[in-house]
């Protein structure tokens, strides 16, 4: 099955050719790719930002249960940990989770035994700094008043989540540049084969007074019609798929998975998709029949 | 002066200058054609024209006349510019075509209308628009291209058949539809191979005729034919290939003129 022209009249009968029983498909699998990569690099860019703007300047310090050792009871260091962290210069903020807080953060993994009191659970400090922190000071400090607490800085692996996530966006970028590459080299083949099949009557056009700029807008008109319809195929069948992630990640009842919701600005940017194969393919349409028609009489 | 052509190599006849002169061409801006010692061949093969000479001039009417095989198809291609020929100087509307860029060629053949003798119609463009073409190639617009285009076709008696596919058309009609696409845009040069070949004699003359209406307004007209019957009837001169080698014989009409005033001249017709 092949789409149909968008311009019926054209000198060329480039409608019935072989090309264009695969170039609109092809633009519509490449439009869905593209939307798709494009979507997961705004996504990762999204889920990183979350993460910067959650988690710059925190720390988190872990008093965990010594059960048997010759130490404060679990509260007593808790409480050690929060006038030390009070004290020390550049943290603004230090907060003692609640049991509830920290079941509700284990239940994921625990499930609702997470709540379970006889379960031996550590005590969790969420602390904010305001400015740079002498993190191996305040660790040593921490660790002489409250035996078994540990100091967490998110800034190392926050390091860590943003290179993966620019990672992550560098290679859905790469499939987006890849396949647009594709795109060119589809589009001059298929109108390199238009070219050798209507030879002959690009030559009687040629003889009656025709541009090579003439010919070549035939074949832009027929490479861009079918991009554009392909394209924007291919770009329903990524929306209808993206918007079905969406609806089945709200459906977890765990919040494991990122939020996989687009912004408004984001959709816009997913409708551009067929329109820049549009014009890559005229572009490219363009250059081929300019340069293979030079070889001509 | 209508019709003048000079088959001595290297001689233009020039009326504006009054003179025939080797340097006539570069100041007789008027001449549609000039071929001096003109070869073509075929790659390695030998040559299918050789040593043609001869310029038209603008409003002259010739019929191109041969046997099948002697060059008439070979010698209408290098004048409607889809060869170059192997050897020779070869001008257009007084250009050197050695001398002319491709970027040059479509507007040079813009001004020369072709009737292909194989009609060379685009089967999936209907008769308009297959008349369209070379207008709507200038840029003329839409609301023209149908008006004008519809006009010639009813005029060539293919009013009903505006919107019919080459493949729905007779041989004739087709032909018909070629020869209002060779025209269409008025051209200074009309070449035309065997455009009567596939229709009957009336319409034949009618086409004729409508060749020689385009003559009395100015275009060069250069008809490569076999029908002597028509030869006959419209009196014009001939361009006569044999072999690749092309003879200009004048009209019928002005030799037996020439007759007449020789035997006027002679005592002994007295």
């Amino acid at each position: 099955m092949a789409l149909r022209p968008v311009r019926p009249r054209s000198d060329l009968p480039l409608a019935i050719d072989p090309s264009s029983r695969f170039l609109g498909w092809i633009s519509a699998l490449m439009a869905f790719l593209a939307a798709l990569a494009l979507a997961g690099a705004m996504l990762v860019s999204d889920m990183a930002q979350r993460w910067d703007s959650g988690l710059a300047g925190g720390l988190t310090v872990q008093v965990a249960p010594m059960p048997g050792a010759p130490v404060a009871s679990l509260d007593e260091r808790a409480e050690a940990a929060l006038t030390v962290l009070r004290s020390f210069p550049g943290i603004r903020t230090a907060t003692l989770l609640g049991g509830g807080e920290i079941a509700r953060l284990l239940e994921p993994w625990l499930g609702a035994g997470a709540t379970d009191p006889l379960l031996p659970m550590p005590r969790l400090i969420d602390v904010v700094a305001d400015g740079p922190v002498d993190v191996a000071a305040l660790r040593l400090r921490l660790t002489s008043a409250a035996p078994g607490a540990t100091l967490d800085d998110h800034a190392v692996w926050l390091a860590d989540l943003r290179s993966f996530a620019g990672a992550i966006r560098l290679a859905a970028l790469g499939v987006v540049v890849l396949i647009g590459a594709a795109a060119v080299m589809t589009v001059v083949f298929a109108v390199r084969t238009g070219l050798a099949i209507h030879r002959p009557v690009v030559e009687l056009l040629h003889l009656m007074g025709a541009t090579d700029r003439y010919v070549s807008r035939q074949f832009e008109r027929h490479v861009v019609g079918l991009s554009l319809r392909g394209g924007g195929i291919g770009l329903l069948l990524a929306g209808g798929m993206l918007y079905g992630l969406h609806r089945a990640s709200q459906g977890l009842r765990a919040s494991l998975l990122p939020d996989l919701t687009l912004q408004p600005w984001q959709w816009v940017a997913l409708l551009l998709v067929p329109v820049a194969l549009a014009v890559l393919a005229l572009v490219t349409a363009r250059w081929t029949v300019l340069r293979t028609l030079e070889s001509m009489p | 002066m209508r019709g003048r052509v000079d088959s001595a190599p290297g001689r233009v006849h020039c009326p504006e200058r009054g003179g025939v002169g080797r340097e006539g061409l570069a100041s007789c801006g008027g001449t549609v054609i000039r071929f001096e010692n003109v070869g073509l061949r075929y790659g390695t093969e030998a040559e299918v024209l050789r040593d043609i000479s001869f310029t038209l001039q603008p409003g002259s009417f010739h019929f191109l006349t041969g046997a099948s095989g002697a060059g008439k198809s070979s010698l209408l291609k290098l004048m409607y510019l889809a060869h170059r020929p192997s050897r020779g100087l070869v001008t257009l509307f007084g250009r050197d075509m050695a001398l002319v860029t491709r970027r040059d060629l479509p507007e040079l053949r813009r001004q020369i209308g072709v009737v292909f003798q194989d009609f060379a119609l685009l089967d999936h463009l209907s008769a308009l628009d297959n008349v369209a073409l070379p207008l709507r190639m200038a840029g003329t617009p839409e609301a023209d291209v149908v008006a004008h285009c519809s006009e010639i076709l009813r005029w060539v008696g293919l009013g009903n058949h505006l919107h019919a596919k080459p493949s729905t058309l007779s041989g004739g009609q087709k032909q018909r539809v070629a020869i209002a696409r060779s025209v269409i845009n008025r051209p200074r040069l009309l070449l035309a191979d065997e455009p009567t070949g596939n229709v009957d004699d009336g319409i034949g003359m009618r086409l004729l005729y409508l060749f020689e209406e385009l003559y009395k307004l100015g275009t060069t007209v250069v008809i490569a034919t076999h029908n002597e019957a028509l030869i006959r009837r419209f009196d014009h001169p001939r361009l006569h290939l044999d072999n690749g080698r092309l003879m200009v014989l004048p009209a019928r009409g002005r030799v037996e003129a020439r007759a007449k005033d020789a035997r006027a001249n002679d005592p002994a017709w007295e």
